[in-house]
């Protein structure tokens, strides 16, 4: 067949995925002076990035000066249990203040202290008040000033265009080729570095707070074009989302409300999470309400709130709660702000909490409490890269953003993911230029791949006979949700394993009406190909993982075990095969290991 | 489960028409629910954009029954079982596809605007800025773009002559969140006038009153903004400000 000739569009960087991650890369890009395509499956400026609440996490110090990166570092690793890429977790403690304050100067404007400075608020895990924010509303602030700011720069903007495969020349990425949703014709992208900022996979479960983008398109990618992934077992569910009314289960109730005062109670009123603190976090929880109650407005005297533990902990005491019993009516916890803070700061400080339920819900949270219960929110994993480039382990491929994995261990602190994404977004954009300067020789892609890759993505539509991908896709969320959910086991997932061949093999041949036009069924169609892939990644790695840390808890290893906590566990593909492999964490030098010596 | 009928317009840029389709609604149910589950079980080509349905992103608008509404803040029992729910794409961008339609007027629009020029920072290097200085900044903040403000305004609407010279409500409270920011020293008014063209604005508030987000947009936007445009015209002001100085440069 005679090849057709393809839209074409050439650039020095093409960044996949227009959040936070992927336009902090696109401006740093074009601030080093390459030709830069954005390119994002949504409008500019929906990304998911839009929906963060609580804050950046930043030691500013602003609130407390004694704040500072060394001790922000240390929560971070903690709160990942140790299993971070040390020095992510170090860049990222000492580069997010800086990055927090470039966003205030291209126009963002954060709550304010009394002395005119960016105010900080309390969350999980952090010993200080460290989250820059804007009520409760924080990632919209950051996506519209990144956006503002970004289209002044030079970037060529492709939306609501989306990428199927990167392309390669020998050993190297040099492309990518995809199709415009709103026409449905295909678009080739030539680019000498390619960066992947695509996001998470959350739209593999069913109860989730990650819209219909979060299909795990760029992990996947970076899987078939030979990239390794990591920690894919490790992922968030967050402890607070919505679980009433049904359609709204799993949207997000931001850890700010904990933040702001808010307490968990089971339906005897009990603040149950006192009896929920781990060994690892007894020194500096407090143990008894006065105390917890005091820590809000006195950090040097007392201990901080159980309410506040990081999320993995908070999320399985809600569910050992509801499972012994002691759930809200529906199924969740209940989560009061009402009795403990007046109206008029709870509207203040939670202007969108209160707008969410009052709409969805009929709740009205200034005077009663809200129920929840946990939600799939994040991922861990995500393909390993080099922490001070971003570059994965094939060349001329960058990744930054929750679909990059490492930084957060095995599970990620609430207002880490926005600074994640300034920091990293701005080294990858930093790097892929560098590369692309240094690119020796004549871009060029495979185009015998492209021809075999449209007949692929066309095919639902020109198929005789077929399920709707609908119906897969909700199959697919009822298997990880019941078998490789928060709680898991070797025989559920095993179970989930051969569920998800047969899934594989129905997707396979999934049909779609309609014409190649704004054909959300036919998206949904080929987004299940990478939602699939990534969700048989993620149960491989938690079935070799064979003890329970962060984001990962088995009933059949319910303990963490010290031998794991020096591995990774590594998914690639290698001759159309998945393969497991257990990587030795990096060592953290002496320095940063003495942090964690003192109490 | 009550069964409403939702009439949802099908059809691309050649023409197209309302089609019936018979939905069970469950207790909480939006209307981007039915719209999903219509995908989900009769129409898997229905094409629609969404995002968080939670309001939050502005990606859902269409007119509901006629009115301009995000699909994912409507809820069901706001209409009587049985009834009939009309969906259509908002009308006042072309048409791509059954509820989606080209926006890109906006974000051709959001390139015109001068950005923040900032002052020189603090002897630290940092900024000094008071809540109360950005507090009605931060109002204009809360926009999620939804562009139903946009969809309702009569200038974009019906006078397809002027939208060249005019850049609708959105932009008009972006312009004056820039204006406002405490730190900016860019003066917009020439824009604001020629480019902008907010003099073809006769505050019938429409825009106000459709904004999800409750943005007093003609209040507290575009009304000071015409004031101080107003000032900018007045030959006294004008005298004053030769001797004074600009406090602002142009954009």
């Amino acid at each position: 067949m005679a090849r057709q000739a393809y839209e074409t569009h050439e650039h020095d960087v093409i960044v996949i995925g227009a959040g936070g991650a992927g336009l902090r890369a696109a401006i740093e890009a074009a601030a080093q002076g390459v030709s830069v395509g954005l390119v994002c499956k949504s409008l500019l400026g929906k990304a998911h990035t839009v929906m963060a609440e609580g804050g950046i996490a930043a030691a500013l110090g602003n609130v407390w000066p004694e704040d500072n990166w060394q001790v922000h570092f240390r929560d971070t690793m903690r709160g990942g249990k140790m299993l971070n890429n040390w020095r992510m977790a170090q860049l990222h403690a000492q580069e997010a203040p800086e990055r927090v304050l470039e966003l205030e100067r291209w126009g963002a404007l954060f709550d304010r202290t009394k002395d005119g400075r960016i105010l900080q608020r309390d969350f999980g895990g952090h010993r200080y008040a460290r989250l820059a924010h804007v009520g409760d509303r924080t990632g919209l602030e950051m996506i519209r000033t990144l956006q503002y700011h970004g289209i002044h720069q030079g970037i060529d903007v492709y939306m609501e265009c989306k990428v199927e495969r990167l392309l390669k020349d020998g050993d190297r990425v040099t492309g990518a080729f995809g199709y415009w949703r709103n026409t449905g014709q295909f678009v080739l992208f030539k680019a000498k570095a390619v960066v992947l900022a695509t996001g998470g996979i959350g739209k593999a479960w069913k109860i989730t707070s990650n819209s219909w983008e979060y299909t795990g398109d760029g992990h996947a990618m970076a899987l078939w074009a030979g990239a390794d992934l990591i920690d894919m077992e490790f992922v968030q569910f967050h402890p607070t989302g919505m679980v009433w009314p049904p359609s709204v289960r799993g949207i997000l109730v931001t850890e700010g409300v904990r933040g702001d005062g808010g307490t968990l109670k089971n339906n005897t009123g009990e603040r149950f999470m006192f009896n929920y603190i781990p060994e690892f976090f007894k020194g500096e929880t407090a143990d008894n309400e006065a105390e917890a109650d005091r820590w809000y407005a006195d950090k040097k005297n007392n201990r901080r709130t159980p309410d506040l533990l990081p999320r993995d902990e908070v999320a399985r005491a809600i569910n050992s709660e509801v499972k012994a019993g002691r759930g809200s009516p529906h199924g969740g916890v209940f989560l009061d702000i009402a009795t403990r803070r007046p109206g008029d700061y709870i509207t203040k400080r939670l202007p969108s909490m209160y707008h969410q339920f009052k709409e969805l819900a009929d709740v009205d949270i200034t005077k009663e409490p809200m129920e929840v219960g946990p939600t799939c929110h994040y991922v861990m994993g995500g393909v390993r890269v080099d922490a001070d480039t971003t570059q994965a382990t094939v060349k001329g491929l960058f990744a930054a953003g929750e679909c990059a994995g490492g930084m957060h261990g095995s599970n990620r602190l609430g207002g880490n993911s926005l600074s994640d994404l300034l920091v990293f977004g701005r080294r990858a954009g930093q790097y892929a230029a560098l590369h692309a300067k240094d690119f020796g020789g004549r871009l060029t892609v495979d185009n015998a791949q492209l021809e075999s890759i449209a007949q692929e993505t066309l095919a639902p539509l020109t198929r005789a006979h077929g399920e709707n991908p609908y119906a897969i896709q909700a199959e697919l969320q009822d298997v990880m949700q019941n078998l490789v959910g928060i709680i898991r086991n070797e025989t559920d997932m095993k179970t989930a394993l051969k569920k998800l061949e047969v899934l594989k093999d129905r997707a396979s041949k999934a049909r779609v009406d309609g014409g190649r036009t704004y054909n959300p069924g036919w998206h949904t169609a080929l987004d299940l190909v990478s939602l699939l892939a990534v969700a048989e990644c993620s149960t491989l790695a938690a079935l070799e993982r064979k003890e329970s840390r962060g984001g990962h808890t088995r009933d059949d290893h319910p303990y963490t075990d010290d031998t794991w906590g020096t591995v990774n566990v590594a998914v690639r593909l290698r001759s159309g095969q998945l393969q497991i492999s257990r990587e030795p964490l990096p060592q953290m030098p002496a320095e940063l290991k003495a942090l964690f010596e003192r109490k | 489960m009550p069964i409403f009928t939702m009439r949802v317009f099908r059809g691309d840029a050649r023409g197209g028409e309302f089609k019936d389709y018979n939905v069970e609604a469950e207790e909480g149910m939006v209307v981007l629910d039915v719209i999903h589950r219509i995908q989900a079980t009769q129409a898997v080509d229905l094409a629609c954009r969404w995002n968080c349905k939670a309001g939050k992103c502005g990606s859902c608008s269409a007119e509901i029954n006629g009115k301009p509404r995000l699909m994912c803040m409507t809820r069901m029992n706001l209409f009587p079982e049985g009834d009939i729910i009309s969906v259509a794409p908002i009308r006042t961008f072309p048409l791509v596809r059954d509820l989606v339609t080209d926006v890109s007027y906006n974000y051709e629009k959001a390139k015109q605007v001068p950005p923040l020029r900032l002052k020189p920072p603090e002897p630290d290097g940092t900024y000094r800025m008071f809540q109360e200085d950005i507090d009605r900044i931060q109002e204009f903040h809360k926009c999620i773009e939804c562009f139903l403000c946009q969809d309702v305004c009569h200038v974009i609407r019906d006078h397809e002559e002027l939208k060249k010279s005019f850049s609708g409500p959105r932009f008009f409270i972006k312009i004056a969140g820039l204006d406002m920011h405490p730190l900016d020293t860019v003066d917009r008014r020439e824009f604001v006038g020629r480019q902008a063209g907010i003099g073809f604005c006769n505050i019938t508030k429409c825009c106000s009153e459709v904004c999800p987000e409750h943005i007093h947009i003609t209040d507290n936007g575009i009304i000071p903004m015409k004031e101080r445009m107003a000032d900018n015209y007045d030959p006294l002001v004008w005298l004053l400000r030769k001797f004074r100085g600009h406090k602002k440069q142009p954009a």
